[in-house]
């Protein structure tokens, strides 16, 4: 199972949950195709119609950046922490 | 009666209310904290007003949510309301206008988005699918961006004839369409793009706003990237209106919500000086379709004025006599009761207003 850490600013989208549980693993992709089906709302505020992260919005999984280790494609172990944080941004 | 006056804004939208004729108002908000809300609608073509806000996240991305209850709840499907198909290989950036369709179409709402393309919803603006043909215009990949991105910003449905609409860009200046969409051609002659090798194209035109005329939906009035002008030909044919203004550059135009050849706009000095001509707060007026205009800005400040009115940043109500209002980069909104004759402030210190939107609810 692969435990998805939600920031507060999104967890009106998931009635107030702090994290969720995935049953995909392997990819990032995989893991963030699997949370648009339960939860749509959220999943499109973290990623365009195209599937791209969004620009503003980190994701780290055990720790890394995705976009150090292969974005989308980042490898997601079976027990895998993915961790959503949206970036500094803002004026 | 309630007038209702919608305040978007660079972190949120504000409601303004006013109970007793427009001479004081209630501020709530901001709804949608931290968003730009660049698009904002007041739907009274049903029993039960329908209010839409375009509003983008910098983190987040953008939507359009909707309020049966005047701001008090806000509604947002599950899935994107507008998204580009997979083909388009684009995504939406921001929603710049959201524009009731005609009153025969009472569940019609249109959205200029950027990048520059034309949605459609038939279910009072919760769900919108792309106007394809626009959108694969072979001129499209000619049309540019300006300082703000490339957006469609201005969208006309025609107030009888639903398959004729009229929208605008910046840039890419005005397109039509005669069948309901199926194809569309630049309507752009006599409007100058002095920023262009050829300064008279047939597209390419850095359009600021276009507003329709009340009494006669074949007039239309343009504020564009310096030039002002009016058609008399359902936009065919443009010709200057500028003589009488102080200056021709800046970006809103707004129209009287009844009464022909009355319409508003605020001036800037220049595209290489954007503030107030003679730094004074001042709206113009023209009651004879821009033939001659005056500065209606009774109860405005008297002092130095900085602060620009962006494009969809003033509009009418639909009272009588009409509401006028504008808001300003610098967060300030003022409102007049009796169609420019006096202003007086309805609020200030706000965020920059991007947008504002008033109707009698």
């Amino acid at each position: 199972m692969v435990t998805v850490l939600v920031p507060a600013a999104l967890r009106g989208e998931v009635a107030g949950e702090s994290q969720l549980t995935i049953t995909a693993a392997g990819t990032l992709r995989a893991v963030l195709d699997e949370m648009a089906e339960h939860w749509p709302r959220l999943t499109r505020r973290l990623r365009d119609e195209q599937g791209a992260l969004r620009r503003y919005v980190n994701v780290y999984v055990d720790g890394e950046d995705c976009r150090h280790v292969g974005g989308l494609d980042a490898p997601v172990g079976e027990n895998a922490e993915v961790q959503v944080i949206p970036s500094v941004a803002g004026g | 009666m309630t007038v209702l006056l919608a305040i978007g804004t660079g972190k949120g939208l504000f409601l303004a209310t006013s109970e007793d004729g427009r001479a004081s108002w209630q501020v709530s908000g901001p709804h949608f904290p931290m968003t730009g809300v660049y698009s904002v609608a007041i739907d009274t073509r049903r029993s039960t007003p329908r209010l839409l806000a375009g509003v983008t996240s910098s983190h987040f991305g953008p939507s359009v949510a909707t309020s049966d209850d005047l701001g008090a709840t806000w509604q947002e499907p599950a899935e994107a309301p507008l998204a580009f198909p997979a083909d388009a290989g684009v995504s939406l950036e921001r929603v710049w206008q959201l524009a009731p369709g005609p009153a025969d179409e009472p569940d019609v709402v249109y959205a200029g988005t950027q990048p520059s393309a034309l949605f459609r919803s038939v279910d009072r603006g919760v769900h919108y699918e792309l106007v394809r043909p626009l959108w694969d215009h072979p001129h499209r990949k000619q049309w540019e961006a300006g300082f703000g991105g490339q957006a469609i910003h201005t969208v006309l449905p025609h107030p009888t004839d639903p398959a004729r609409i009229l929208v605008a860009m910046s840039t890419g200046g005005v397109y039509a369409t005669d069948d309901a969409g199926a194809t569309w051609h630049p309507q752009n002659t006599g409007i100058r793009a002095y920023f262009l090798p050829d300064e008279w194209p047939e597209f390419g035109q850095c359009v600021h706003k276009v507003a329709r005329d009340a009494a006669n939906p074949e007039q239309l009035y343009a504020q564009n990237h310096h030039g002002v002008y009016r058609s008399g030909d359902g936009g065919v044919t443009w010709e200057s209106i500028a003589d009488g203004l102080p200056s021709d550059f800046g970006f809103p135009m707004v129209a009287h919500p009844r009464r022909g050849g009355t319409i508003f706009t605020f001036p800037l000095t220049a595209d290489g000086e954007r503030f107030p001509v003679g730094r004074r707060c001042r709206v113009f007026r023209s009651t004879d379709a821009g033939q001659t205009w005056e500065s209606a800005s009774r109860g405005l400040p008297t002092g130095p004025f900085h602060p620009a009115v962006l494009r969809d940043a003033m509009c009418v109500d639909d009272g009588t006599p009409a509401g006028v209002y504008f808001g300003t980069r610098s967060g300030e909104v003022y409102a007049s009761p009796d169609e420019g004759d006096s202003w007086s402030l309805v609020a200030a210190h706000l965020p920059d207003v991007l947008c504002v939107r008033a109707a009698q609810v």
